[in-house]
């Protein structure tokens, strides 16, 4: 079963763009990625897309489909009908290289901020022991195959350019809790995730976790986790008095 | 304001707030609409000062309690009455404020009420209409950091309702009663402890601040818990909503004579 759907995709670079019709046709079984490629093959030999695996796992297509930022790789045609208008476009909290292909240096920046695995120095690599259940809850942020969804649709940078600067955003928030929460990790992390990477920008209105094609649930189980973490150090004298009192200073 | 059609910085130039085609704006309006009926509900039923006690079958609305109001009828009052008895003051002026600022910091409401009352944003990729945006990190907001306080002083009030539901099962002339009524302060106290003990704040403090799980069994077997109940913290948190209304709405009905209490003992 094939037929002809209407796509409305943005064509332009950072200076101007628009959206532009295309009447272009769809097969059975397929992705919007295979509408985008069909279109490069026919009516816009130049259209500039970026993507690799075609199977969810690069994070290379991401741009927004109808409004929704999504992975092209992932979005069956099957969940649009015959008759819908599919506008696509570029991330819109990025800067825009040429027509779906955003800069997304961004990410790369605020991913340099955050201070690497830091184990006890006494620890030599090789002799890292870790029970499973230690680990296993941070293992879920490992699953992100940094697509950038999250950092795309997350209001405070996507709504206001000027936070860029003081927000890491979801995916690096998540990236402090998953060291946070590491066994073996003994860096502080706490203190410098509110005050140096934003975490109390975050309002937690959990798009990052709506639009994760890994379905990561990085609200509740990271910048969640992560705020009560800061509130432990910053704002909780109940737990500093239990702390000084039972001497744990690393629970 | 969005700055997605600021052509300086290099972003792709769409006028549109949003390019969303589904019913985007759906939830942010069913959200507004039931906690605006909610809170007009509650604040209302806390001001009248009436009809909130079955004395012959000792039922006490959770708005009310604990009466510790001059105003309030002396079999209500478990706890002992000692504010004044003025019209500003509801009767349970004690835990009721409380109640509110728990609900009002819960990491659910919160973003419950950011989307449809705030619009910050209304909905995922949808433009906000702010000009400017510092999220948590000032006063008053930065206040939402006081989220476990308020979860500590709801537990205990939690414990407060435990204890009318119980005593609710002891009629007036001291013999055991069970009616309609218990059955539906009963519900109201679990869906209460559920979406309490659901809360993000009690998940922290029970085991998500540990990151050695292997050294605390116990405590990783609590957090194993509460997280499952966590992912209903949604869920519980309008079920309880619920229940609270329907058990205020059934005393106050029961205690104003529109119909009377259905018995299956006593």
């Amino acid at each position: 079963m094939s037929y002809d759907a209407h796509f409305r995709v943005w064509r332009g670079d950072s200076e101007k763009g628009e959206l532009v019709d295309y009447p272009v046709e769809v097969n059975e079984g397929e992705v919007v990625l295979d509408i985008i490629h069909r279109l490069q093959q026919t009516e816009a030999n130049d259209l500039a897309v970026r993507w690799n695996c075609k199977a969810g796992k690069c994070g290379s297509c991401s741009m927004e489909i109808n409004g929704k930022p999504r992975l092209a790789c992932m979005t069956r045609m099957s969940t649009f009908t015959e008759t819908e208008v599919i506008t696509v476009t570029p991330l819109r909290t990025f800067p825009v290289i040429r027509d779906l292909v955003t800069d997304v240096s961004f990410n790369y920046t605020k991913a340099r901020e955050i201070p690497s695995f830091a184990p006890p120095p006494d620890v030599k690599p090789g002799d890292y022991r870790m029970a499973q259940v230690d680990v296993e809850r941070s293992q879920e942020f490992r699953k992100c195959i940094e697509c950038y969804l999250c950092q795309n649709v997350c209001h405070v940078v996507r709504d206001h350019e000027e936070n860029k600067e003081a927000y890491a955003g979801p995916r690096y928030l998540m990236r402090i809790a998953e060291l946070d929460m590491h066994p073996l990790d003994v860096a502080d992390r706490q203190v410098a995730a509110q005050e140096e990477h934003g975490l109390g920008m975050c309002n937690i209105t959990k798009c990052c976790t709506e639009v994760c094609p890994e379905h990561i649930k990085i609200t509740d189980n990271a910048l969640i986790p992560m705020k009560e973490r800061v509130v432990d150090r910053k704002y909780d004298p109940l737990v500093w008095l239990g702390n000084k009192i039972f001497k744990r200073p690393g629970a | 304001m969005s700055s997605t059609t600021d052509a300086s910085l290099g972003r792709a130039q769409i006028a549109a707030r949003t390019l969303r085609t589904d019913r985007w704006w759906l939830p942010p309006l069913l959200n507004f609409t039931g906690l605006a009926a909610w809170v007009i509900y509650a604040t209302v039923r806390a001001f009248v000062q009436k009809d909130y006690f079955v004395a012959e079958y000792n039922y006490l609305t959770p708005f009310y309690s604990p009466c510790v109001s001059n105003g309030c009828v002396e079999a209500s009052a478990h706890f002992g009455r000692f504010l004044p008895d003025v019209w500003f003051l509801p009767y349970a002026s004690l835990t009721l404020p409380f109640l509110l600022l728990f609900r009002l910091t819960c990491y659910y409401y919160r973003k419950a009420y950011y989307r449809a009352f705030w619009l910050s944003p209304p909905a995922c990729a949808v433009a906000e209409p702010h000009k400017k945006y510092t999220g948590e990190t000032r006063f008053p907001l930065l206040g939402q950091n006081l989220h476990r306080y308020f979860f500590y002083i709801a537990a205990l009030i939690s414990i407060i309702n435990t204890y009318d539901a119980i005593k609710a099962f002891i009629k007036e002339d001291g013999s055991f009663g069970l009616g309609l009524g218990n059955i539906i302060l009963l519900i109201n106290v679990i869906m209460l402890w559920a979406y309490t003990i659901s809360c993000h704040s009690c998940r922290s403090i029970i085991g998500g601040r540990l990151n050695h799980f292997s050294k605390h069994p116990m405590r990783y077997k609590a957090w194993g818990f509460v997280s499952r109940l966590n992912g209903k913290h949604m869920q519980l948190a309008w079920t309880t909503l619920a229940t609270l209304a329907i058990t205020d709405f059934y005393i106050m009905a029961v205690s104003a004579g529109w119909f009377s209490d259905l018995r299956i003992v006593g």
